[in-house]
């Protein structure tokens, strides 16, 4: 796996109640973090915040300076036409593969729409996107 | 080392004869001198007389912390004002608060106490010790303050807050000691990490001296593994003096001194005398005390004796670690739960740090358990399937340990109040409906 093929994802831990969520969002604001993209997974009493940042490794430092739990997860991005369509597409690929997707979500970059995905084996699913003729974007793509 | 060894290790027959002979003094002056604890005895239909060896304590009636609040301040006290020298007060989580006055003799005793206690840790007049504990109303601060004073320790008296400076003036000053809470210690460590100090390499610290909150061993274990220390349970309550008692070095049981207190262990509904190594509630008769005697005094704390003698040579009784108040036991679903069982249990759970709030709540005929749970950053991750597993195991923890089914929630790192003092972890909603 070469450099830049993959995307660095910061998950943050969420309490679920009201207000978490603004606070981190301040504390983002305040160590001047710009989010591009982000999904929130929910459930009884906690969340986890998955964000692309423009500058992930500063973002992780000022979180964590922060005492916030943060931890950088590997991501792999994909161009796709159009969205509704394009998260099947990926979806068929990888299942075809036998590849699991633990979660995605989708970004409408400044180059046309992106899907995040997030698999156990980021190699072998980078081959089969790639075999399938879909492109895949590195961080400066974005 | 000891030091006081003619006391600390005098044989069991002397013992039980001094103890007698302070018990029979004691209750002779109280009928004569105290309106208070003669209304008591009488109203229980025992006399002095009545008192021939030391088991006829059971004869005697219960002091109660509801004695000590409905006299508030000083009716209890059996000296002039003009004798007392100190007091100190215990703010109730109900009511009133309670007030405690010493005359000379008293701080002589109970400063007494905690040098032994300290050298049996092994705090010795090369030790720099740091005093964590609040100093003011409080008695931990100044207890332990003079007590180390008395060891020839030198002692930083850094009382709480301002935690960054106290790791500061912890490294620059080589401290070896601290005398603090549990909990204090944790956030002191938490805090460390975050300056960049690390415990085992940049402070001389090797002892620390932990109570005034309930703890476990498991807490304990933690503590010594990321400080590089040894933990000692330190154990006292205002009523009794203050903090007073420690383990010594075997760490297998808080050794009272004899001379001052007699320590027995009751069943908590029907009063009854259970025997060594049987689990009940502590209850203090403390043979030395002036201006507040205290006599059956109900601490309310769950603990038992532990009969035979310790490895260190010391013939005192010793008491198991406290593992909860009768008062803070909940009963929930007709079970009896403490606090103590569910931190317990949340420490089998390595993912999580150990920090709980529990809330127990009637959502119809039905009381729910609530226990929150911080988790531990490097255990987090960013799949909610691990997330749901961590909560899972610890639920079944929960059960295993409790008898009952609990609903863990996890909360993020630092986020559920760390205690400084005598805080509660538990919340209990019922008693506001
Ligand atoms: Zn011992």
């Amino acid at each position: 796996m070469k450099d830049g093929e993959l995307i660095t994802q910061l998950s943050i831990f969420v309490n679920n109640e009201p207000g978490s969520l603004a606070s981190i969002a301040l504390v983002l604001k305040e160590c001047d973090i710009n989010l591009k993209a982000f999904n929130i997974a929910e459930s009884a009493g906690f969340g986890v915040l998955r964000a692309i940042a423009d500058d992930p490794r500063k973002a992780c430092a000022s979180l964590r300076g922060r005492s916030i739990a943060v931890k950088p997860t590997k991501v792999i991005a994909v161009h796709v036409e159009d969205q509704p369509g394009g998260l099947f597409g990926i979806a068929r690929i990888l299942g075809e593969a036998k590849i699991n997707i633990e979660y995605a979500y989708a970004y409408a970059g400044k180059k046309g729409p992106v899907i995040f995905v997030r698999v156990d084996e980021p190699e072998a699913a980078l081959a089969a996107i790639r075999a399938a003729g879909m492109k895949v974007l590195g961080e400066k793509d974005l | 080392m000891y030091w006081n060894p003619e006391v600390e290790c005098a044989p069991r027959e002397e013992i039980e004869r001094r103890q007698f002979e302070s018990l029979r003094g004691l209750v002779a002056n109280l009928y004569d001198n105290n309106p208070f604890y003669r209304g008591k005895m009488d109203g229980h239909g025992v006399k002095p007389g009545d008192i021939r060896c030391l088991e006829d304590i059971s004869k005697l009636p219960f002091m109660y912390k509801d004695d000590l609040r409905d006299n508030y301040p000083t009716k209890l006290f059996t000296v002039p004002t003009t004798d007392i020298v100190r007091y100190h007060v215990s703010s109730g989580t109900t009511g009133k608060p309670t007030l405690v006055g010493y005359t000379r003799e008293d701080l002589e005793y109970w400063t007494e106490s905690l040098a032994r206690a300290l050298t049996s840790v092994g705090i010795t007049d090369e030790d720099t010790i740091q005093v964590s504990y609040g100093y003011g109303l409080f008695t931990g601060g100044l207890g332990l303050h003079y007590g180390a004073e008395r060891v020839g320790a030198s002692v930083l008296p850094s009382s709480t807050g301002s935690t960054e400076r106290q790791l500061e003036l912890m490294v620059d000053l080589g401290v070896t000691a601290i005398a603090c809470t549990p909990s204090y210690l944790i956030h002191m460590i938490e805090v460390a990490g975050k300056m960049g100090i690390d415990f085992r390499r940049d402070t001389k610290l090797r002892i620390a001296v932990l109570g005034a909150e309930p703890w476990t061993d498991a807490m304990r274990k933690i503590i010594e593994e990321s400080a590089g220390i040894r933990a000692y349970d330190i154990f006292g309550t205002s009523e009794m003096a203050g903090p007073m008692f420690t383990e010594c070095g075997e760490q297998d049981g808080i050794h009272l001194s004899w001379d001052m207190v007699y320590p027995e262990i009751i069943d908590p509904e029907t009063g009854e005398v259970l025997g060594p190594g049987e689990e009940g509630e502590l209850v203090v008769t403390m043979l030395k005390k002036e201006a507040l005697p205290m006599v059956r005094f109900r601490l309310r704390d769950v603990t038992a004796i532990i009969e035979g003698p310790c490895k260190c040579g010391r013939t005192s009784p010793r008491i198991r670690r406290i593992t909860g108040r009768t008062d803070d036991m909940l009963i929930v679903r007709g079970i009896n739960v403490f606090p103590s069982q569910v931190e317990h249990a949340l420490l089998q759970v390595p993912e999580l740090t150990g920090h709980y709030q529990i809330t127990v709540d009637r959502i119809g005929a039905l009381d729910v358990m609530k226990v929150e749970a911080e988790i531990d950053p490097d255990a987090f991750s960013d799949k909610m399937e691990d997330l749901m597993s961590i909560k899972k195991r610890a639920e079944g923890i929960m059960k295993k340990y409790l008898n009952i089914g609990v609903r863990i929630e996890l909360r993020e790192h630092g986020s559920l109040p760390r205690y400084e003092g005598k805080g509660s972890r538990v919340k209990d909603m019922r008693s506001m409906k």
